[in-house]
């Protein structure tokens, strides 16, 4: 009879272990949020996150003795799990990364915690080293203060300075658009398997719809007249992704209707391509100690056709949980966290490429800093200085936002549009067909809003 | 090529007479063994791949086209140990490991009484009573994410194991129902009868001559069990937060939008699908038993 011994064994087992793992506390069950004490942070899984909760206990919890337990998501989950968290109120989460796209929309809504009260008692945080056009952004319509950013961005021109002097192309300071196109077909192909540029073609209003809507309201475009009028087939719309999708298609990376913003990372360090337009945080990656590339970059403002620029505006941030009950702790994290004293941290424990910049201007002014990323901090903070999130194009706009616009159906409508654009970038479709679409989509959001303002 | 023209003539014959089965010749024997092994083989690929992978750099992961001999590395795994980095997998695994065995005993504790008064001993409509058990799985878990998500809010019970224990017993109650009804159909009713003329007790009949008949299946049935609950993400991803977070969640939590991700996903793929291949491996032969004793049916 032993054909049961397995299972009779198995079984066992498996009720030692249940036993066993009943009895010890620590996990699971229970009331969650711990101590007064602790506090429950929910926070996107970037490289400076990664860093930040390396650094946590033997620099924040050790001289606060504030527990941090972090729930760290891909960017697409964790903006689920904030939107339904914070939509319910459920009081799980102290703290949670959003960006200067959802604050001011969570602060309508009263989700999120005003901060004023806490930064002008803080003194030592020092609000005003706070680049301007962030704090702008991550105010709500009230005026207040509703989030402190963990790092900032922009966007700029990257490209292989070393492969363009050697085939004797010269980089505009200020580029057009015209010249970015005319230097990448130059250097098309001028090293086996290197494309001209690398631009996102990957489908989401955060994939290639955000170097897109730049390259739309500097060609003139916009998604919204002031008054709620869809302008997606507009002459400039049209022109403006005609022209991107042409440029990258011909000129552009291999796979471009999946590539974002990984995937061009990786082209570039790699050497398959020779230029990109993306987020000015990859030039800490492009500049990193154990880079191809590194030291072969150079960065220019992002190019321009009818606007002085066109660089966008991000940062994730820092928001409290209205519902939370421990918002002098969640405080003093996020003090922590933004402040100049952790870059200092970071740039001592983990190296100055590691920072997470584009935030303050004390960085830029720090010659540890400056000594690692002389190559990119000048452009960087000049990108952010020049974004203005209330006036991203040559028309008044009915949102803020330069790459997005402030409403919270733009993800969903972007995200849309994205895959047919990014079917015309595999050729599957023109890009006329993609913004017809385009424009019943934008026009069924553009019809609420009307609706709701003629009320 | 010609070994395939000899093979094709063989079935050929056999067919259509429609003959006992007899052994195979050892040459489409072996042939069709070669085959078995190929689709085996192309089954285990991205397995396989995905271990070399969690083996190489990030660096070395992400190249196109794909570096097979680049240098082996233990990166991947130190980073899901979270060596350094403040974090660590065990209590998301310790999660997954309560909530999966845990919710299997109860399943299996509710469901053979259940199937035994479906097949053994079947009450009336007893079709009507597996349809029913059917009907509750009808209803995709999505649909009723959201009123869980609240009650879950409202009851307190957000991050809480227990609420994933009893979720999971509930997903998996219906499935186990209907695996342990046809393994519970296949013990002869002769057999029954004959240990009632001995004069065996209920009891006696179920230790003696039922368990060591349906034991297969029982196993059969608490792998699938497991394997559901030791994998599921939708309600794990909404319903958790820092304390009861599963394994799966925590799998996720290495994906990101900036940076390099693939060796270390591949690492803690691997590490988090270690349990279930052991316990598949344990289980083996009476799986095997277990699982064509319900497909004969």
């Amino acid at each position: 009879m032993h054909r049961h011994v397995r299972p009779a064994l198995a079984a066992a087992t498996a009720t030692a272990l249940a036993v066993g793992v009943g009895g010890c506390a620590g996990w699971g069950g229970g009331p969650s949020g711990g101590g007064p004490d602790t506090i429950n942070v929910l926070m996107v899984n970037n490289p400076q996150m990664v860093d930040l909760q390396q650094l946590t206990a033997e620099h924040f919890t050790a001289e606060t003795g504030i527990t941090v337990n972090y729930t760290v998501l891909p960017e697409n989950d964790v903006r689920d799990k904030i939107s339904q968290e914070f939509s319910s109120q459920a009081g799980q989460y102290d703290v949670a990364t959003l960006s200067n796209f959802e604050i001011p929309i969570y602060a309508r809504s009263e989700w999120i915690a005003p901060l004023d009260e806490y930064v002008a008692a803080d003194a030592e945080f020092d609000q005003d080293d706070v680049l301007g056009p962030l704090t702008a952004s991550l105010s709500g319509d009230d005026g207040r203060l509703y989030g402190e950013p963990f790092y900032g961005e922009s966007s700029f021109l990257m490209y292989r300075e070393d492969v363009l002097d050697a085939a004797g192309v010269e980089m505009p300071a200020n580029p057009t658009w015209q010249e970015v196109a005319d230097i990448a077909a130059e250097v098309d192909g001028i090293e086996p398997g290197m494309a001209g540029i690398c631009l996102r073609g990957q489908p989401g209003w955060g994939q290639v719809f955000a170097p897109l809507t730049t390259v739309v309201n500097t060609f003139g475009g916009t998604w919204f007249t002031e008054d709620w009028e869809p302008q997606v087939d507009s002459e400039e719309f049209r022109t403006a992704v005609q022209f991107y999708v042409d440029l990258v298609r011909e000129h552009g990376e291999v796979g471009a209707p999946q590539a974002g913003f990984t995937e061009c990372l990786n082209n570039v360090v790699q050497g398959n391509a020779a230029m990109w337009y993306d987020a000015t945080s990859a030039a800490g990656s492009l500049e990193a100690a154990d880079s191809p590339v590194k030291g072969k970059m150079g960065y220019v403002a992002a190019p321009v056709v009818e606007t002085d620029s066109s660089g966008w505006l991000y940062a994730w941030s820092w928001s409290i949980q209205q519902a939370s009950a421990k918002k002098d702790a969640a405080w003093e994290f996020i003090s922590w966290a933004s402040s100049a004293e952790y870059e200092q941290l970071v740039g001592e424990e983990l190296g100055w490429s590691k920072v997470p910049a584009g935030k303050r201007a004390s960085t830029y002014d720090n010659p540890d800093y400056l000594a690692e990323a002389s190559a990119f901090a000048e452009p960087t903070l000049a990108a952010i200085e020049a974004a203005d999130p209330n006036d991203a194009g040559v028309q008044p706009r009915p949102a803020p936002g330069i790459q997005f616009i402030g409403i919270p159906e733009f993800p969903d409508l972007a995200t849309q549009v994205s895959q047919d654009v990014s079917s015309a970038i595999a050729g599957r479709t023109t890009v006329d067909e993609a913004l017809q679409r385009g424009q019943q989509l934008a026009e069924d959001v553009a019809e609420r809003y009307r609706e709701r303002e003629s009320k | 090529m010609s070994s395939v023209t000899d093979v094709a003539p063989v079935a050929a014959t056999r067919t259509p007479e429609g003959a006992p089965r007899r052994p195979r010749k050892p040459r489409s024997g072996a042939l069709l063994g070669v085959a078995a092994w190929l689709i085996g083989f192309l089954f285990v690929v991205p397995v396989l791949w995905m271990v070399l992978t969690s083996f190489h750099s990030e660096e070395a992961a992400a190249t196109n086209p794909p570096s097979l001999l680049a240098p082996l590395t233990f990166a991947g795994y130190r980073e899901f140990f979270g060596v350094g980095t403040g974090t660590s997998p065990w209590p998301s695994l310790l999660n997954s490991l309560t909530a999966s065995v845990v919710s299997t005993v109860i399943v299996l504790l509710l469901a053979i009484p259940a199937a035994y008064a479906l097949s053994i001993k079947p009450v009336r409509k007893w079709t009507d009573v597996m349809f029913f058990f059917l009907s509750t799985r009808m209803l995709p878990i999505v649909a009723g994410l959201l009123p869980i998500y609240l009650f879950a809010q409202w009851s307190g019970l957000l991050d809480n194991i227990w609420l994933l224990i009893v979720l999971y017993t509930a997903m998996n109650l219906p499935i186990a129902v209907w695996m342990m009804r046809s393994f519970l159909a296949e013990v002869p009713v002769e057999i029954l009868e004959a240990a009632s003329m001995d004069g065996a007790g209920l009891l006696l009949t179920l230790r003696q001559v039922v368990a060591p008949i349906v034991l297969p299946g029982i196993a059969a049935t608490s792998l699938i069990c497991f394997i559901f609950s030791w994998n599921e993400l939708l309600l794990a991803r909404t319903l958790t937060g820092t304390v009861a977070g599963t394994a799966p969640v925590y799998l996720t939590g290495f994906v990101t939008s900036q940076g390099l991700f693939l060796a270390q996903v591949c690492a803690a793929s691997f590490v988090v699908s270690l349990p279930v291949l052991v316990a598949g491996f344990a289980a083996q032969d009476k799986l095997v038993q277990g699982l064509s004793l319900g497909a004969v049916k």
